[in-house]
């Protein structure tokens, strides 16, 4: 379904029902072009170290500058060391790794140079570029929001259209507030019915990837509707848009509704007074019309979706933790089937055992997917009272934002973590990428909370299975992996 | 950007599925504020095999990849077309390929051919002895043994590789385009025109 050129007109698209994602697509284009293609106008752009040197140089190299500086906010979150960030006098801490040093240097150099507002490593805002833009209220539902990183797509959580960019993307951002895009096709994957106990929307989406695949997206946007997803808190609706990506959906889209609009009202950059109400009358506007069609629809029943863990090195390799090993041959395909080798080569897994029979090393709780603070609420819920067992050596935190921090010293979390064997960290991305000091070591697990799975993602050799917060508190516990409701 | 054209010469028979650009350029390598000299880390972990594809005199400097389903998955780093770029490759054949992946690729000049699963198959087996001709003008792919694929290709797309464009510059030109929108956009939905500046 494309738009036209000129004025739509009123009548004709009263009579003909929309998706979220057409309207949310009609009201951002520049230009409609011959070639299929249009002109998107960008309403928001978060920008942070790793992604946006390269960019900025570029425009200094042209001599171009940044158009609209005021929708753009950087921080870095990438290679940013979780240790102590200042020394016990208040003074900040120099970052030992120089290349890492020099990426942090040049955005605190860049931002300012192009007038766009930088949160800092020691700021108590920063955090993970995904978690600061809704925390903010930067991030606004049926607004465009990119970023240099393929997670962006979590903002579809408020219902946004967000999707991740290339560092040519970024300039062209950068440049013109624009990007030329190709529409994707809609999908629906409805999710209804009642989640069993022990089921949160980490699992829904693992679940969701398990059934699509890792290309099953591909050229689509996904809006997740159905019950289920409607009765998630927001920090569950980013978690789950967060990992469209993962089955190969640029963006997700979630329909913002009155728990949206309770979760931005005040935020600092949220619409106040009379632009408020007008924002809100334009949000609850776009929720898909009935009669609108979706290129293809996928519909799951939440009864089916149980705790999940990831066994190989792609997030489609999900199965219910009380699940074996699959055996290669199982699989239909010959591609996959040599995948599966491969990636229980890597995993040092066999076919036909115990997923709960898994011992785990290391234990990360955090990333842009699941580091708010019902993650580490529902983390703490299973940790009170309890240690982490003896063969988990290195078991961290990092809350995905100062804030979230503060919120869960608050709530006296941090110390539901020390007290178990757990360290608390500083805000950003920690073990979810090898790219800062924090790394599993080459041969041994780690139960994660992230998001990819993929060979060397938490440093070279590093064997990861991607699970809920509560699930990676449970396998803290017992030092392998675990069905959380046997801990509830 | 160099104009693309006709893409002749060995190809790498990789075919493998879901290849993801941390496999293409692991995260230690994105450190850098450069495009450059990212081919020396382009597919580390597969190099470690001493018998692997990449480092095989017999590919050396080849121009074409031949690759699995979904090419390019999970991360949008453009480091994994820079990597690819700086090895010499100048297309990469695959039954489909991540989006932003090929918008990356695209963007550095890199020519993403989708084929269907058999025909990639087939170019997998050439590849292992024989040169691979992509004709993007024509949009075919042939071999020295009368395979003859055709694949689609985006019109703008393949003006913009024809023609080795900069796309930054050619939207720049839509400026007043882009200052009507902006000033509907103040008019219709003002909330959303503040961003970090202190709304009113």
């Amino acid at each position: 379904m494309k738009s036209g050129r000129g004025a739509p007109n009123p009548l004709a698209m009263a009579q003909n029902p929309r998706t979220l994602y057409q309207k949310i697509w009609d009201s951002h284009v520049v230009e409609n072009r011959d070639d299929g293609t249009s002109l998107i106008y960008i309403d928001r752009h978060l920008v942070h170290e790793v992604t946006s040197p390269q960019a900025f140089e570029a425009l200094r190299v042209a001599g171009r500058k940044v158009r609209r500086p005021d929708l753009t906010l950087a921080v870095p979150d990438h290679n940013l060391p979780t240790t102590a960030r200042r020394d016990a006098a208040g003074n900040r801490l120099p970052i030992e790794d120089a290349e890492s040093a020099q990426q942090l240097a040049m955005l605190e150099k860049n931002a300012p140079a192009f007038g766009i507002r930088y949160i800092g490593a020691t700021d108590r805002e920063q955090g993970i570029v995904h978690v600061v833009g809704p925390e903010q209220g930067f991030s606004l539902p049926g607004a465009t929001i990119v970023c240099g990183d393929s997670h962006t797509a979590c903002h579809g959580g408020l219902g946004a259209l967000a999707f991740g960019i290339g560092t040519s993307e970024v300039e062209h951002v950068l440049a013109t507030q624009t990007l030329l895009l190709k529409q994707s096709k809609a999908m629906e994957v409805r999710v209804e019915g009642t989640l069993t106990p022990g089921v949160s929307a980490k699992d829904v989406v693992l679940h969701i990837t398990g059934v699509l695949g890792a290309s099953g997206g591909t050229g689509y946007v996904i809006e997740y509707t159905g019950n289920v997803i409607r009765d998630l808190s927001i920090e569950g609706r980013l978690t789950v848009s967060n990992m469209a990506i993962e089955h190969g959906a640029r963006a997700g889209l979630i329909a913002p509704d009155d728990k949206t609009f309770a979760y931005l009202k005040g935020r600092p950059y949220a619409p106040k007074g009379a632009e408020w109400d007008a924002a809100v009358a334009w949000w609850t506007s776009l929720a898909t019309d009935p009669g609108a069609k979706y290129d293809k629809v996928v519909v799951i029943d939440a009864a089916d979706i149980a705790p999940s863990v990831t066994w190989g090195t792609s997030p489609e390799d999900v199965l219910p933790i009380t699940a074996v090993v699959p055996a290669p041959e199982s699989f239909a395909d010959a591609s996959k089937q040599e995948a599966a080798r491969k990636s229980l080569d890597y995993m040092g897994l066999v076919p036909g055992q115990r997923l709960q029979d898994v011992e785990v090393q290391n234990i990360f709780i955090g990333s842009c997917t699941n580091s708010r603070i019902e993650d580490l609420r529902a983390a703490a819920a299973i940790l009170k009272g309890r240690t982490k067992a003896a063969n988990v050596k290195w078991a961290i935190v990092v809350p995905g934002s100062g804030l979230v921090k503060e919120q869960a010293e608050a709530e006296g979390l941090d110390k539901v973590f020390t007290d178990a064997g757990f360290e608390w960290r500083e805000p950003g991305c920690s073990a979810c990428l090898g790219m800062n000091p924090d790394k599993v070591p080459a041969g041994e697990r780690c139960a994660s909370t992230s998001n990819r799975n993929f060979v060397g993602r938490q440093g070279p050799g590093a064997r990861t299975h991607l699970v809920s917060p509560a699930m990676a508190a449970a396998a803290a516990v017992t030092g392998k992996l675990t069905d959380v409701r046997d801990l509830v | 950007m160099d104009p693309v054209n006709q893409i002749e010469g060995r190809a790498y028979p990789f075919g493998l599925k879901n290849v993801d650009t941390d496999v293409i350029i692991p995260a230690h390598w994105l450190k850098t504020i450069s495009r450059e000299g990212l081919g020396k880390g382009a597919f580390e972990a597969i190099r470690k095999d001493p018998d692997n594809l990449f480092d095989s005199p017999e590919y050396a400097g080849s121009p074409i990849l031949v690759a699995g389903d979904n090419f390019g998955c999970g991360s949008s780093r453009e480091h994994a077309a820079w990597a690819l770029g700086d090895m010499g490759i100048k297309a990469v054949i695959a039954p489909s390929f991540s989006d932003i992946f090929s918008g990356n690729a695209f963007k550095n000049g890199i020519l993403t051919v989708i084929l269907p699963q058999e025909a990639v198959d087939r170019l997998v087996e050439v590849a292992k002895t024989d040169p691979i001709h992509i004709d993007l003008e024509a949009q075919t792919v042939t071999t020295p043994f009368q395979d003859r694929f055709t694949f689609e290709i985006d019109a703008f797309r393949k003006h913009c590789l024809l023609n080795g464009l900069d796309e930054v510059g050619l939207t720049l030109a839509r400026d007043v385009a882009i200052s009507s929108y902006e000033q509907k956009l103040a008019g219709e939905r003002s909330f959303l025109t503040h961003g970090t500046a202190t709304a009113a």
